[in-house]
């Protein structure tokens, strides 16, 4: 074989490889949560770093979209005189899109870069081998506290990017087209009905928008567990195993996106 | 001094030719001499399991009869805390070719040897971080180069390890450092905990009010090294590694780690394996010392017979030692 090919042989061997590693990681992980010992303490810890800590970037950010959604929404609306839908366009958007979407952007760019810089540190100054050698698992002691905590924190801060970034829209469309509050409040509410429920009582819109920021937890936080725990390289490794994380997250944020809304919108049939 | 081939009879020997007495030795047969000279404890427990492996192989007339043991799998030494047998590693290229050694209970091994010729390795494989290609590797008896991750790690409980880097948790106190395998793997109260932790870092020469709630970054390198000792002997490990343990350390704390290896050694008969390029030190506090060099040991004995030895290799290795 021409030595070319031999590597690109390697290369995808390589990725192969890697990629089996990440699925098992994976499993591993969601596997442990349901072993003994269990790490409440550093769940906590990890809840509070992943989601109290968040919250003022989700806010921020969802205010802000909120309002220049609405502001944006607004001149097209107001074209055709249909001011009063603008409690429906932003819901929608906030709660099946934007808000899941946003949230997991915001949490890959700042907790999954995080976890990966410290676990990445912890690699190369030994401290990973240090927990193997006093009897610790590190995907118990490390991994699973992680992906638990966003598993549950993820969608906790996507009701909330939701929620204001829904009143950032009822700002605008108050004050800028001067519809009431109380219409934009129905609008909203009309919005979440009208896709239908399931179980009878919840919403289509809030499954969709739960179940998507639940997925992107996971990814977030496996995604920087695979690269903090295989950072090489020194401070240099534990650089690129951030950068790495963050891109990956957020590519497969984007991605596995539009693949949850096409499988949702099939099972989720509005009546 | 161990034969690095215990348990490969290749059949009845051949008469060895008489050598000539006035003949000079290469450097070769002056290491031979050095490895039939050492350690005959290891090598004569070795020969007879090879011995009787043999015998039993020869006797055996019975297709049906138990399973006879293998020549080549001749199990652990008796009373060996530590063993390596015919140990095979490589990742891209080979690291390890037929590394066997012993350490008995209360002996210090000093792992020696030039830079990326496995000795932290070999550490790795003792603590079963690392599966060896081929070979055995015994603890306490018990072959743990099968092992699972998971069974491995109630393996590495009776273990302590000290890192080159001291590997201290940096984002817990010294005082949760040490007591982090205690809250781990016993049932200790809080107060049994703390009392557990002072003695352990009085054992190392540290006072526990100044240090115990002074994060890892606000150590010196040595008192890092202490901590770190601390730490992996608190759970009253029976075995210590040590990767490096005076590296970096100026000549006044390189003497302390080192009477520290000792101490331990003679007040808790803790047996140690220690990856070091410090002979001085080596020459101090082992009882053996190995010499790795191209993927194998070149010699394994104590640190008389290795400073008498007459092997260019270990001469040069030596330096002005």
């Amino acid at each position: 074989m021409p030595p070319i090919l031999d590597r690109l042989n390697d290369a995808a061997k390589r990725k192969v490889l890697a990629l089996q590693d990440y699925f098992i990681l994976a499993w591993n992980a969601l596997r442990f949560i349901f072993a003994r010992p269990f790490y409440g303490g550093d769940l906590v810890q990890q809840m509070d770093a992943i989601g109290v800590q968040s919250l003022g970037i989700v806010l921020l950010t969802g205010f802000f979209t909120g309002m220049v959604l609405a502001l944006q929404s607004a001149v097209q609306l107001q074209t055709f005189g249909a001011s009063m839908y603008m409690g429906r366009l932003v819901s929608a958007s906030m709660i099946r899109e934007l808000g899941p979407v946003l949230a997991g952007l915001m949490v890959a760019g700042r907790v999954g870069s995080g976890i990966a810089a410290q676990l990445g540190s912890m690699k190369v100054t030994e401290q990973i081998d240090a927990l193997n050698t006093l009897g610790t698992d590190p995907i118990k002691k490390l991994v699973v506290p992680r992906v638990l905590a966003a598993l549950i924190m993820l969608p906790v801060l996507t009701i909330i990017n939701d929620c204001v970034g829904i009143v950032g829209g009822n700002l605008i469309a108050q004050f800028y087209l001067d519809v009431p509050t109380s219409l934009y409040w129905r609008t909203v509410w009309e919005q979440v009905a009208s896709d239908g429920f399931v179980l009878r009582f919840i919403p289509n819109d809030f499954v969709q928008g739960l179940t998507k920021p639940f997925v992107f937890g996971g990814i977030i936080s496996i995604t920087a567990c695979y690269f903090g725990l295989n950072t090489t390289g020194g401070t240099e490794g534990v650089g690129i195993s951030t950068t790495r994380t963050v891109v990956t997250s957020s590519i497969l944020i984007l991605v596995l996106d539009y693949f949850l809304t096409q499988i949702l919108l099939s099972v989720l049939v509005a009546p | 001094m161990i034969d690095n081939e215990p348990g490969a009879p290749s059949g009845p020997a051949a008469p060895p030719e008489a050598p000539d007495p006035s003949r000079p030795l290469d450097a070769g047969e002056i290491a031979d001499a050095h490895e039939r000279r050492a350690d005959d404890v290891i090598r004569r427990k070795q020969e007879e399991r090879v011995r009787t492996a043999i015998q039993s192989e020869l006797s055996e007339d019975d297709a049906d009869a138990a399973p006879r043991p293998r020549a080549e799998d001749p199990g652990p030494l008796e009373d060996a805390v530590i063993e390596l047998e015919r140990v095979y590693l490589s990742f891209d290229r080979p690291i390890l070719e037929d590394v066997s050694f012993a350490a008995f209970p209360g002996e210090t091994v000093v792992i020696v040897g030039e830079s990326g010729t496995g000795k932290s390795t070999t550490l790795k494989l003792i603590l079963r971080l690392l599966q060896p290609d081929s070979g055995r590797v015994y603890v306490s008896g018990n072959d743990i180069a099968g092992l699972s991750f998971t069974e491995a790690l109630a393996v590495r409980q009776k273990m302590g390890m000290v890192f080159q880097s001291a590997a201290l948790f940096d984002s817990m106190t010294v005082f949760e450092n040490v007591a982090y395998p205690l809250r781990e793997h016993t049932d200790l109260d809080d107060d049994e905990i703390e009392a557990r932790v002072r003695q352990k870092l009085e054992f190392v020469d540290l006072t526990p009010d100044e240090v115990m709630d002074r994060l890892p970054a606000e150590l010196s390198g040595g008192m890092k090294k202490r901590v770190g000792i601390a730490r992996g002997m608190a759970n009253n490990a029976e075995i210590m590694l040590y990767d490096e343990p005076t590296s970096g350390l100026d000549p006044l704390t390189t003497a302390t780690i080192t009477r520290l290896i000792m101490k331990l050694q003679r007040e808790l008969n803790v047996t140690s394996i220690v990856v070091s390029h410090d002979i001085r030190s080596a020459f101090r506090m082992g009882t053996h010392i190995a010499l790795l060099a191209d993927r194998s040991i070149r010699f394994f004995g104590t640190p008389e017979e290795m400073a008498a030895s007459d092997d260019r290799y270990i001469r040069d290795f030596l330096g002005g030692f």
